[in-house]
């Protein structure tokens, strides 16, 4: 497979340096492979389905790109939209009675999602920029707590939103404008913002050079406390964000919801091209990371050719082979 | 190590702590049991917890150490903790998995602690003196005789496996056992991992790639409310129902209710452990024998008898 990648790759030497390419290729070499070993693979429905699922994913991603960009690390995120998801399902079910069915009721949930992954990225933030300790204990510690959190709000069960408003709420997932569903659209619009601001904006050009060289980026008058501080915090937005579309698909909240986001977040940006130790990054990216990542396991639940037990493995092999295929290219060139 | 008590037990422990003179002469019983990960896990915990309640108040004598751990390291841990400082006389077990806890059971056993074991049993026999057992082939033939009941000119299913465990695989053995020769045939099986958000996906592909699919296994109440959501998303009416299994409140009520996408469920109960800490209790406060093991059968629910599977205090 890797030989097949490069010998597509060649030809296209005069363009763009490979390092941009390659997580390109891989990925056009993933869809090749699924639309041979399934006709649905190219399907509106399967591609609508894979697209949707990716999102949660995918606006977390953005925000790490930001995170690791800066040279930070967020360990908590899967844990935190498990919260986050419990606190939504927990406050609307309790608004309920008051509000009823509705728009308002929405809304709060939407607002209480937004204002509470704020406030955790804001604490990530703070113990990190401001008390000082290491992004990975910080995040490994707020990690354990979201989780532990969720699991005594559900009781050590599942918590679940009333039906009549799961009902109300369930198009948010299921439906969109012009048969694109919205968690497409939104993760498209968390994209192409996160883009603007990471490659075209003043705060992108902090947000690398603080990940570059801090020191160096805090005597060019850069306030590298603050913008270490906001990509957390920006990052917390995110996983608001994500809840948001999570929470209509199965209206439920466990202690199994979100396990593991965090690492398929980080590799998803790392794939995309983003340096794990800071200083650049991209959006863009990121997506096909994200994009990498679900593929592998659509195509591994469409075919039968490898054993279930394997699953892990050949996700695994295909991450280093996309970060190989990247990094083989860069010193080539 | 990241261990929590429940409150309950954490409670307990300061007790015992506190006033060790005047609890000269009680009798500590510990019980081990994974935290709860997933829904059925959720549910023995509640149940585990409600009888230790229960058992304190019945048996002034008896005093009982509870301890919840993540992973099977965690768990060797926890039950060296309460042999080391809580004295136990008995010792009540679910495994997170056989062959890592026979060890330190054992050994347990051997300086005279009375062993129960639940649901999974030690990878050396004799260990234990009672064993309450959920039957995991029994679990899936009785699902696969649904199977064979419910689609008697056969058909084309797909099915939803768990976390990859003897467990899981017991399970498949005795399905596949019972619908052989009855013209259904699986499709595909892949691992949803009792997980709602894995078997939403899982059943996504599966509709994707099979145009007819006549019914679903999803072998757990989890599962199987992911797979709907699947098929309710994709606007397919080809699948006549969807089997979960565990008895879940929510699902049982659904069944109660004679909803035709949930015909049945068949038993798993996590209050099994429930059973355990009695008839521990019962084996170190009387002369009444309950060695030996004690089996509890996977039943198959039906509208008819739902009611009496329904525990709506329960999370699970």
């Amino acid at each position: 497979m890797t030989q097949t990648d490069t010998a597509t790759a060649k030809p296209a030497r005069r363009l763009p340096p490979m390092t941009v390419i390659g997580p390109v290729v891989a990925l056009i070499a993933l869809i090749i492979i699924g639309a041979m070993l399934n006709p649905n693979f190219l399907g509106y429905a399967n591609l609508t389905n894979v697209l949707s699922r990716s999102a949660f994913i995918g606006i977390i991603a953005v925000g790490m790109t930001f995170v690791i960009t800066a040279g930070g690390l967020d360990l908590s995120v899967g844990s935190m939209a498990a919260f986050i998801a419990g606190l939504m399902i927990l406050v609307m079910n309790a608004a309920l009675p008051v509000l009823g069915v509705g728009l308002p009721i929405i809304f709060l949930g939407v607002a209480t999602a937004l204002v509470a992954g704020v406030i955790a990225g804001l604490i990530n933030g703070l113990l990190i920029t401001k008390v000082g300790i290491e992004a990975f204990i910080v995040t490994l510690g707020t990690m354990g707590i979201y989780r532990s959190l969720v699991t005594w709000m559900a009781d050590g069960g599942t918590l679940s939103l009333d039906f009549g408003l799961r009902t109300f709420y369930r198009p948010v997932y299921y439906d969109g404008i012009l048969g694109i569903s919205w968690p497409i659209i939104v993760f498209a619009l968390c994209v192409i913002v996160g883009e603007i601001f990471l490659s075209r904006g003043v705060f992108g050009r902090h947000v690398a050079a603080t990940g570059a060289n801090a020191e160096v980026a805090h005597y060019s008058s850069v306030n590298t406390t603050r913008v270490r501080l906001a990509t957390y915090v920006l990052l917390g937005l995110l996983v608001g964000v994500a809840t948001i579309m999570y929470v209509p698909r199965l209206g439920s909240a466990s202690q199994t919801t979100g396990i593991l986001w965090e690492l398929e977040a980080i590799a998803a940006v790392i794939i995309g091209g983003t340096y794990l130790k800071g200083g650049f990054g991209r959006v863009w990216g990121t997506v096909i990371g994200v994009l990498i990542l679900s593929l592998i396991e659509n195509i591994l639940n469409l075919t039968d050719y490898v054993s279930p037990y394997l699953n892990g493995a050949v996700q695994g092999v295909m991450i280093i082979l996309a970060v190989i295929l990247q990094r083989g290219a860069k010193t080539g060139k | 190590m990241t261990r929590h008590f429940p409150k309950a037990a954490l409670a307990v422990s300061f007790l015992a702590l506190a006033a060790p003179a005047v609890a000269q002469d009680t009798t500590v019983i510990g019980v081990s049991i994974p935290a709860a990960t997933h829904g059925w896990a959720g549910g023995m915990n509640y149940h585990a917890q409600a009888t230790v309640d229960r058992l304190e108040e019945v048996y002034p004598q008896l005093d009982f150490v509870l301890s919840t751990a993540s992973n099977a390291a965690e768990q060797v841990n926890d039950i060296e903790d309460m042999m080391a400082t809580r004295d136990i006389a008995a010792l009540v077990v679910l495994p997170f998995e056989s062959e890592p806890l026979t060890g330190p059971v054992q050994a347990l056993s051997e300086s005279g602690i009375w062993i129960t074991v639940v649901d999974r049993g030690l990878s050396v026999e004799g260990i234990e003196d009672l064993y309450v057992a959920g039957d995991n082939p029994g679990f899936g033939r009785v699902a696969g005789e649904f199977f064979t009941g419910a689609m008697p000119d056969g058909g084309q299913i797909v099915v939803l496996r768990g976390i990859p465990t003897t467990i899981d695989n017991e399970r498949l053995a005795g399905f596949e056992e019972a619908i052989e020769g009855s013209g259904i045939e699986i499709l595909a099986a892949e691992h949803g991992n009792w997980n709602r958000d894995d078997s939403f996906t899982v059943m996504q592909d599966f509709l994707s790639r099979y145009p007819e699919i006549d019914a679903v296994w999803a072998s757990d109440d989890d599962m199987a409310i992911g797979a709907m959501a699947a098929i309710d998303a994709a606007g397919r009416d080809d699948i006549q129902f969807v089997l979960g299994g565990a008895g879940m409140k929510e699902m049982i009520q659904r069944t109660m209710e004679g909803d035709e996408m949930v015909p049945a469920n068949v038993t798993y109960p996590p209050a099994m452990i429930a059973t355990a800490i009695e008839m521990t209790a019962v084996g170190v406060t009387s002369n009444a024998p309950v060695s030996g093991t004690f089996t509890i059968g996977s039943v198959l629910i039906t509208p008819e008898n739902a009611e009496q599977y329904y525990y709506p205090d329960s999370p699970f």
